[in-house]
């Protein structure tokens, strides 16, 4: 018998960087959006926030996109 | 088609009876969590669940493939053996879903698949290594890979988002709970689908009605696509209560990760060559993220039931598909015997979850679900104590003493 004890590990650090990763792009780019909003409610505006919050979307939308081709291929 | 014969139809028919129990089982896999933050409502987010299952059964044939060119012997297999195989997977999935407890569709499968074999071609024509390789480390693996990700994620996402509030943060985490949700029943159609039409091309080899190593024939990928989106449209509901609200309570941010965790393990390990329960997966992510908010609380009791529901699963769907093998094998009027026996049993698991009803409507009610055996089972399992902090804002009522301890319904 052989576990396949080096797929089992790569499937780990895999899960665990990506999942960490997607998720702290996912929350900054939520934090770019909330401060936007609070600067939109004091009249402002936080170009820089917004353009990091989209970008921060742009690869978890990339990230997605990277599941379906593995689902599909 | 000339080889058709009557045993073929009935198991392909019981074939896609178990995709469709496999579509309502696994519902609260993709949108469990989804549906208790809110983020969509529950009629919604099984329709989307049952759409991209459907989508999913079309992408690839591959893990098709596995199963009727892997785990048994394909040669000396009658399509008997695969009827009986499927009795116990239905019959578990069914019981499993009354007590509202979510465990391996697959696991059930090749449980019921090895009982069966077992009991036709003796202990010689299973592969034991692939069991362990394939099934009991994944179902060990699977929920602490999950869970520790979902956890990091989860404690990252408040120790980074303290700031992020408001409007705009509530419809991200929706959105992306939702994207993640897709995700799982998109890799969901085309795993769990795809398991039918193996077992159908498996049974269409043994029957002899179509030639072996071939792929599943297009009308199995159709029907059995649409087996199973229906079993998702109609939604577990006992299953989805007990993942998203029975584990431990989640808010948007924990939603995300656990959902997120989930389908990156999925995927991962499908990708990587070690393929990972989805269910354990999504129950290891979602107890991660209950575990990763200060004050969140894991319901242990919950969880060492499910605990036990994965342990079972494979010899209990093993045994009845033994038993069921067994009786087929007295001849036609056995096979009869054991159709009728599932479609009573079937008919009195359902008649039995009639008493508490649990549909789309009470679904995330905050009500410890409390299932009519589950009930019986809880009595005897001490209530967490010491771990309900003061976090909570609703208490959480004992178990409610309406339903009298029941007898499982007709489980062998």
């Amino acid at each position: 018998m052989k576990i396949d004890w080096e797929a089992l590990g790569s499937v780990f650090g895999v899960s665990l960087v990506v999942t960490v990763g997607l998720v702290a792009l996912f929350t900054l780019g939520i934090m770019g959006l909330s401060r936007q909003e609070r600067a939109a409610a004091q009249g402002g505006s936080a170009a820089l926030a917004v353009t990091g919050a989209y970008a921060c979307f742009a690869a978890c939308a990339a990230a997605v996109a990277y599941g379906i081709s593995l689902i599909v291929v | 088609m000339e080889n058709f014969s009557l045993i073929l139809a009935i198991v392909v028919v019981t074939a896609l009876a178990f995709d469709f129990t496999n579509g309502f089982h696994d519902t609260a896999n993709a949108m469990a969590t989804t549906i208790s933050t809110g983020a969509l409502k529950p009629k919604v987010a099984v329709a989307m669940s049952a759409v991209l299952n459907l989508v999913g059964a079309f992408l690839s044939v591959e893990v098709a493939n596995t199963i009727s060119k892997g785990l048994v012997d394909e040669t000396g297999i009658r399509p008997e053996v695969i009827f009986a195989a499927l009795v116990g997977a239905i019959l578990w999935n069914l019981l499993t879903w009354l007590v509202g407890l979510p465990s391996s569709s697959s696991h059930a499968l090749m449980g019921g698949l090895i009982g069966a074999t077992i009991a036709s071609a003796g202990m010689g024509a299973v592969h034991g290594d692939v069991l362990v390789t394939k099934v009991l480390i994944p179902a060990i693996a699977a929920p602490i890979v999950a869970g520790v990700a979902a956890m990091l994620a989860t404690r990252l996402s408040y120790s980074l988002g303290r700031k992020a509030d408001g409007k705009a943060a509530a419809k991200g985490y929706r959105t992306g709970q939702i994207a993640s949700a897709g995700l799982v029943s998109l890799a969901h159609g085309t795993n769990d689908a795809q398991k039918t039409m193996g077992i159908i091309t498996l049974a269409l080899v043994a029957g002899g009605a179509v030639a072996p190593d071939s792929d599943p024939p297009t009308w199995v990928i159709l029907s059995a696509g649409l087996a199973i989106a229906l079993g998702t449209y109609l939604g577990g509901w006992r299953i989805i209560r007990t993942m998203g609200k029975g584990l431990t309570d989640l808010q948007p941010q924990q939603g995300f990760a656990a959902q997120t965790s989930a389908a990156t393990v999925i995927l991962a390990s499908s990708h990587l060559g070690f393929s990972l329960s989805t269910t354990h997966s999504v129950s290891g992510s979602v107890m991660g993220a209950g575990l990763g908010r200060k004050g969140g609380v894991v319901r242990w009791s919950t969880a060492t039931r499910m605990f036990v529901a994965w342990g079972l699963t494979l010899p209990a769907a093993a045994l009845v598909g033994a038993l069921a093998e067994y009786v087929t094998g007295l001849g036609d009027w056995g096979t009869a015997l054991v159709a009728v026996f599932l479609i009573a049993s079937s008919a009195a698991i359902w008649k039995v979850s009639r008493r508490e009803v649990v549909d789309a409507s009470n679904v995330i009610e905050s009500d410890e679900p409390a299932g009519v055996v589950t009930t019986a089972i809880a009595a005897v399992t001490p209530p967490p104590t010491g771990t309900v902090t003061e976090d909570l804002t609703a208490t959480i009522p004992g178990p409610p003493a309406t339903t009298e301890p029941a007898a499982p319904p007709a489980a062998v």
